[in-house]
């Protein structure tokens, strides 16, 4: 026990002590706030009160968003896992001309390619498509942005894994889409869960690209309803918005908790945004 | 899209050694494969690569929103792209632009990642566990639900944070709008840093840090003399990702809408407010062209540096 030791651990637990405030104190508003009848912007000990729930269960748009929230990341995700794990299946199988090269083009896209940078043509896009104000059109946009990342990372994830039974499922007869279905699915489950995963997080938070294609409050996200909440008539409805900014994160922070505890939380690279 | 499954080669799948194509594993054949790739491709051209194309020709037109100009766009060259370099607006979105990327993704993310996962290297237990949850939960929460928690936060009268500090009525997002935004995208984006760190950190030999120690090294030597140069290929990766990240990123638009009087209005927000907002999409389209070269540029180093590795 020198001194240095004991000035280290005091420093260590300072440091600490100062990260978890800054980590916490944004926070400690989402949780209390919703449990408290008059809401300030100030973090206050709630009174526990359940009124604050009735208000967004009455509200028209709000527990509508959350269910467009959820059909929008769910059916990305859909989209994404399927199209990624059949194209990914043939790339990580088959030696295609150009299969490299494919690759490397369509990583560097999906990083270069962001909605900041294509938001314009996506919006003229939807315009002359039609596309603006409907979910699909939204769906199928939100696919072709995560595919190529998806598609990488399966690849990665199929080559890993053996050839062997798919060649003895052929033996006995099984056509491709059979072994895709029978063989490989199983084999890859992981890495379709994390895909998918990965796809409903991005969807769920992103908010630039339906606040752009979707001016129907009854099609719009929870995203744009929070925005739409606190810009509304200048003044913030806080109960309501704070209650429904708590209802609309936990789904997320269930979806982590529950794929840290299976899988263990690993990030593949290009998560998020 | 012109491939189709012609009824012969399936046919010959059922019978193993006599696919025409190749022998790979599946007995996909190289058609079939194609088959298989055919759909992500086409969504992956209409609504990824046709955009990048487009917005190189719109940014190069008058097109607007409104007016004689939304029916026919006219070519004008590269005209907006002048219009641009001559628009103070467009040169204050790029500093701050600069600013926010330096000061958030490059500093502040890097550096705090980087301290949380060196506190906490040798550590197991719930310790680890609470801090690393929280940064994570700042992460994977709905950008809409935490720019508004800044907001209320930094609130000039009721806000936590003048509570805190004593000082009600300091004006956070009013006179220090950018400030705001880089301590709001730490906190949001610290944790892929973190993370990142973390892994790298269990790759560095314990026994060169012992050595390091026993040769009498402090702290920060042994930091700088056998932790960095080990893990400078995860700085570099660290640096270029989380920087295309933060330029491209539209939720300061969330927090202070590029306000007050365009001193928060990064490029992401610039773009929105001159194309959408009012209406000059072919202007809009041009800083949009300006921002696709430079993610192209950043994307390539990155690339590069993965190559490197394998």
């Amino acid at each position: 026990m020198t001194p240095r030791f004991v000035l280290g651990r005091i420093g260590f637990y300072t440091l600490i002590a100062v990260l978890l405030a800054f980590f916490t104190i944004p926070l400690l508003w989402l949780v209390t706030a919703p449990f408290t009848s008059d809401p300030t912007y100030e973090v206050r000990w709630p009174d526990f009160t359940w009124e604050n729930f009735q208000a967004v269960v009455e509200h028209p748009y709000a527990l509508p968003s959350l269910w467009n929230s959820l059909v929008l990341s769910v059916g990305t995700a859909l989209l994404v896992v399927v199209m990624a794990a059949l194209a990914a299946y043939a790339l990580s199988r088959v030696r295609l001309p150009g299969r490299d090269a494919l690759l490397y083009a369509l990583l560097l896209l999906s990083s270069i390619i962001t909605g900041t940078a294509a938001m314009v043509p996506l919006f003229q896009l939807a315009v002359e498509l039609n596309l603006i104000d409907s979910q699909l059109g939204l769906i199928l946009i939100l696919t072709g942005g995560l595919l190529p990342a998806a598609i990488f990372m399966l690849k990665d994830f199929m080559d890993s894994t053996p050839k062997s039974y798919e060649e003895s499922a052929r033996v006995f007869g099984a056509s491709p889409l059979q072994i895709v279905r029978h063989v490989v699915v199983p084999l890859v489950r992981p890495g379709l869960a994390t895909i998918a995963v990965w796809a409903i997080a991005n969807v769920w938070g992103n908010f630039l690209m339906p606040y752009l294609l979707l001016s129907d409050v009854e099609k719009q996200p929870a995203a744009v309803i929070t925005y739409t909440l606190y810009t509304e008539g200048g003044q913030a409805n806080l109960r309501m918005l704070s209650t429904f900014g708590l209802l609309y994160s936990v789904p997320v922070v269930l979806m982590y908790l529950f794929v840290s505890k299976k899988y263990g939380f690993r990030f593949h690279g290009g998560i998020k945004r | 899209m012109a491939q189709a499954i012609s009824p012969p080669e399936v046919l010959d799948d059922k019978a193993p050694g006599r696919d025409r194509y190749s022998s790979d594993a599946a007995g996909l054949g190289r058609l079939r494969a194609g088959v298989f790739v055919a759909p992500a491709l086409l969504l992956i051209a209409a609504f990824l690569v046709f955009p990048a194309l487009w917005v190189l020709y719109l940014g190069l037109t008058n097109y607007r929103l409104t007016g004689a100009a939304a029916a026919e766009p006219r070519f004008v060259g590269l005209d907006n792209f002048l219009d641009a370099i001559a628009n103070p607006t467009f040169w204050n979105s790029t500093w701050l632009t600069v600013q926010f990327v330096l000061g958030s993704a490059v500093i502040g993310q890097v550096v705090l990642g980087f301290t949380i996962a060196w506190l906490l290297r040798d550590r197991r237990g719930p310790l680890k566990r609470l801090v690393e949850g929280l940064v994570i939960l700042a992460w994977i929460l709905p950008s809409a639900v935490v720019s508004f928690l800044w907001v209320a936060l930094l609130d000039r009268d009721g806000g936590t944070l003048n509570a805190l500090l004593g000082i009600p009525g300091f004006p956070w997002l009013l006179d220090h709008p950018m400030l705001s935004i880089i301590i709001f995208n730490t906190w949001r984006g610290t944790a892929f840093s973190m993370m990142l760190y973390g892994a790298a950190l269990g790759n560095v030999p314990p026994s060169h840090l012992e050595s390091a120690r026993l040769a009498g090294a402090s702290g920060w030597q042994q930091l700088r003399d056998v932790v960095f140069p080990h893990i400078r290929g995860h700085i570099l990766t660290n640096l270029l990702l989380i920087s295309l990240w933060t330029f491209n990123d539209f939720s300061p638009f969330l927090l202070t809408a590029g306000g007050p009087d365009g001193r928060s209005e990064v490029l992401a927000v610039h773009v929105y407010k001159v194309a959408l907002q009012s209406g000059e999409l072919g202007y809009g389209a041009a800083v949009s062209t300006i921002i696709l070269l430079i993610n192209l540029v950043v994307a390539v180093f990155y690339l590069r540096l993965l190559r490197s590795k394998k």
